[in-house]
């Protein structure tokens, strides 16, 4: 647990990946964004005198430039404070190469499966009607209820030498703590809530009427959920998809307990940024983490762009005018 | 194509949505199914469509066992209150999804496919949208879109579930008679949901009046209107004066006075008189079995709508009635009344 606690204290210092953690889950109701435009069409109705609207916009302006924008440029600025070659050279180091192909191979099998899973389970909660769909919904939520360390830790009590299958994984030369396995389940733990989380509510509103009409007129279940179903949720799975890659990228907690930080075999890339951070190689930690920060800004513009297509979707077709 | 309900049970937890429904629909029928809300009708003809299951009974559709199928294979066309439009598909693409969904061994090739939804969108007389996204149409379009894209598939019966109940007055009145004609030219069974008693008389070959689950009348509009059989058709079909009376050995009495009207072979015990309100007839103060005081009278068109308060019985029952306008009623006015036609029911506990 000591690099819990080392990383803790230098959070502040490294909020790249951090950053693409806390992005909002579920995306924001459509009622949000017009009491949004609502409040910019009626501002002169409920203006302030203008000190004070200066001294709330200044306080959210430097709060926004201590907190995100300072440490945003500390990143890229320490990543390249030895000039662009020290830079590259970091970046092709094979430790870090092995870091960046080892977390896009995670981010690829989790994505993946949560994707599969997270749509079964949508579909499941919102189209259908059976005992115990709360408690499903609730279980859906358990990884983010749940500390990252504490959904790795799970892992250990699982498939560690002292744990309930360990000896029998052992006998039977299968490794799955401190490999590939391991670390793909405690990232696909941690990130299944967002497929699901981001379709449920959509598929809840759309209701299931465009699919009983689907059947009524012959097509067959799978035809159904291709044609119909699938094209009318298109831009929220791709929501919950980017968030879930952003997480299962960025994860640390949770990887960092199952991974053993074994070099150049399996540290992601959070987990490599620690270690060069801790071993006073500035340049190359912040190369790497450099990598994450812009993963995190290119999910916030996609981000944005798909917000807008949600939109669409969401709209209800089906008013009468 | 016929169609035959039989002994269908349908509960919901403890709830019986449906009680032992039997329905026989002949072939080239305009049925309409009418009832309050909750009264079973929907979940009735969405049985028929293989959209829900009974808990029990038979449903055939041209003499074969259709619950043996699912709705997939049943080749019923259904229109949906809210149109339940493929959002994501043109107008064309709607009405083409049932030919494109074929299996392959039967599926049309594109140019029939094309010819077929261009005669279908002609048909509904809306062959100019055919590029639109349903979002871009109108109500009324919506729902003959939903219609065309239904017949699509040449569907053996056809079934509308509340097909006018999102539309506003004037669109729901001019689609009733176009669904009207419509139906006299393609012919095919067709059965529809509606809450709407002027709807149901006004399109159906005959009507099925259900509540609680259960069938109260089947008849033509004519019939359900002029020969209720029984207090809830009375009352849920046309506006009705009801009062509580009590027959005893042949004679009416209201509030212990009688009433000069004969009972009509009504049992014994208390009832209910039922009067279509323009079957109350109005004269001077003294005539006719019943008497009160106009408290409000409203005028429009050809009728004069006016509140009564009765001084039978215990004066508080305040009755409306619809008056030709030969003689204006005044406020304040007593005057008698004396039902012209009317029916006695035997009170439900």
């Amino acid at each position: 647990m000591s690099t819990q606690t080392s990383f803790v204290t230098q959070a502040t210092a490294l909020p790249a990946y951090t950053s693409t953690t806390d992005l909002a889950i579920s995306p924001p109701t459509r009622e949000a964004r017009g009491r949004a435009r609502l409040a910019a069409a009626s501002k002169d109705l409920r203006s302030e005198p203008g000190p004070i609207r200066f001294i709330i916009i200044a306080l959210a302006l430097s709060f926004l430039t201590i907190f995100v924008v300072l440490p945003l440029v500390v990143v890229f600025a320490s990543a390249f404070s030895k000039g662009v070659s020290a830079y590259f050279a970091a970046l092709s180091e094979p430790e870090a190469l092995s870091a960046i192909k080892l977390t896009l191979l995670v981010a690829a099998i989790s994505v993946s499966l949560n994707l599969v899973f997270g749509v079964i389970a949508a579909w499941a909660i919102a189209k259908f009607d059976f005992p115990g769909k709360t408690i499903l919904i609730t279980l859906i939520d358990l990884p983010f209820s749940v500390s990252p360390v504490i959904s790795g830790l799970v892992f250990v009590l699982l498939f560690g030498a002292q744990g309930y299958w360990g000896a029998w994984l052992q006998a039977h030369n299968i490794h799955i703590l401190f490999a590939l396995p391991g670390i793909a389940l405690a990232t696909i733990f941690v990130t299944f809530p967002f497929v699901a989380r981001s379709l449920i509510p959509l598929m809840q509103e759309q209701g299931t009427q465009e699919e009983e009409a689907a059947i009524s007129l012959g097509a067959s279940g799978l035809q159904t959920f291709f044609r119909v179903t699938l094209p009318n949720i298109k831009w929220g799975l791709l929501y919950g998809v980017l968030l879930c890659n952003a997480r299962a990228m960025g994860e640390f907690g949770a990887v960092s307990v199952v991974s053993g930080h074994i070099r150049g075999e399996t540290n992601t890339m959070p987990l490599l940024v620690e270690i060069l951070y801790n071993e006073y190689q500035f340049v190359a930690s912040f190369a790497i983490a450099s990598l994450l920060a812009m993963l995190a800004l290119i999910t916030l513009v996609v981000k944005t762009i798909l917000e807008q297509r949600l939109d669409e979707e969401q709209t209800p077709k089906d008013d009468s005018r | 194509m016929t169609i035959e309900v039989k002994n269908i049970v349908k509960k919901f937890g403890s709830f019986a949505a449906l009680d032992n429904v039997d329905l026989k629909v002949g072939k080239g029928e305009l049925l309409a199914l009418l009832g309050p809300s909750g009264s079973g009708k929907t979940t009735l003809l969405r049985i028929i469509a293989g959209l829900d299951w009974p808990d029990a009974g038979e449903v055939r559709i041209d003499g074969e066992d259709a619950l043996g199928h699912g709705a997939s294979e049943r080749h019923v066309g259904f229109v949906f209150q809210h149109y339940a439009l493929f959002r994501h598909m043109t107008v064309f693409e709607n009405v083409a999804f049932g030919l494109r969904v074929q299996p392959r061994a039967v599926r049309k090739d594109e140019a029939t496919i094309r010819a077929r939804v261009k005669e279908l969108l002609d048909l509904v007389q809306l062959d100019w949208l055919a590029n639109r996204y349903p979002s871009q149409l109108s109500g009324g379009q919506r729902q003959r879109i939903a219609l065309a894209r239904a017949l699509a598939i040449e569907p053996r019966i056809l079934l509308l579930d509340e097909p006018f109940g999102a539309l506003d007055a004037k669109v729901r009145k001019e689609l009733r008679q176009w669904l009207r004609s419509l139906h006299n030219e393609i012919h095919v069974t067709s059965i529809f949901v509606t809450h709407d008693q002027e709807e149901a008389l006004e399109v159906a070959n005959r009507v099925v009046v259900m509540d609680k689950g259960r069938i109260e009348q089947i008849g033509s509009p004519g019939e359900v209107y002029d020969n209720p059989a029984t207090a809830f058709v009375h009352g849920f079909i046309g506006e009705s004066i009801v009062l509580p009376v009590e027959v005893t050995g042949g004679s009416v009495h209201l509030g212990g006075r009688p009433l000069n009207i004969a009972a009509e072979g009504a049992a014994s015990g208390a009832s209910k008189l039922f009067v279509r309100r323009h079957d109350m007839q109005i004269g001077p103060a003294g005539t006719g079995s019943l008497e009160g005081a106009v408290r409000h009278v409203r005028s429009f068109g050809p009728i004069q709508r006016a509140e009564i308060a009765l001084t039978d019985g215990e004066g508080k029952t305040v009755i409306e009635i619809d008056a030709p306008r030969d003689r204006e009623l005044q406020a304040g006015e007593i005057i008698g009344l004396q039902p012209r036609r009317y029916r006695i029911f035997a009170a439900q506990e």
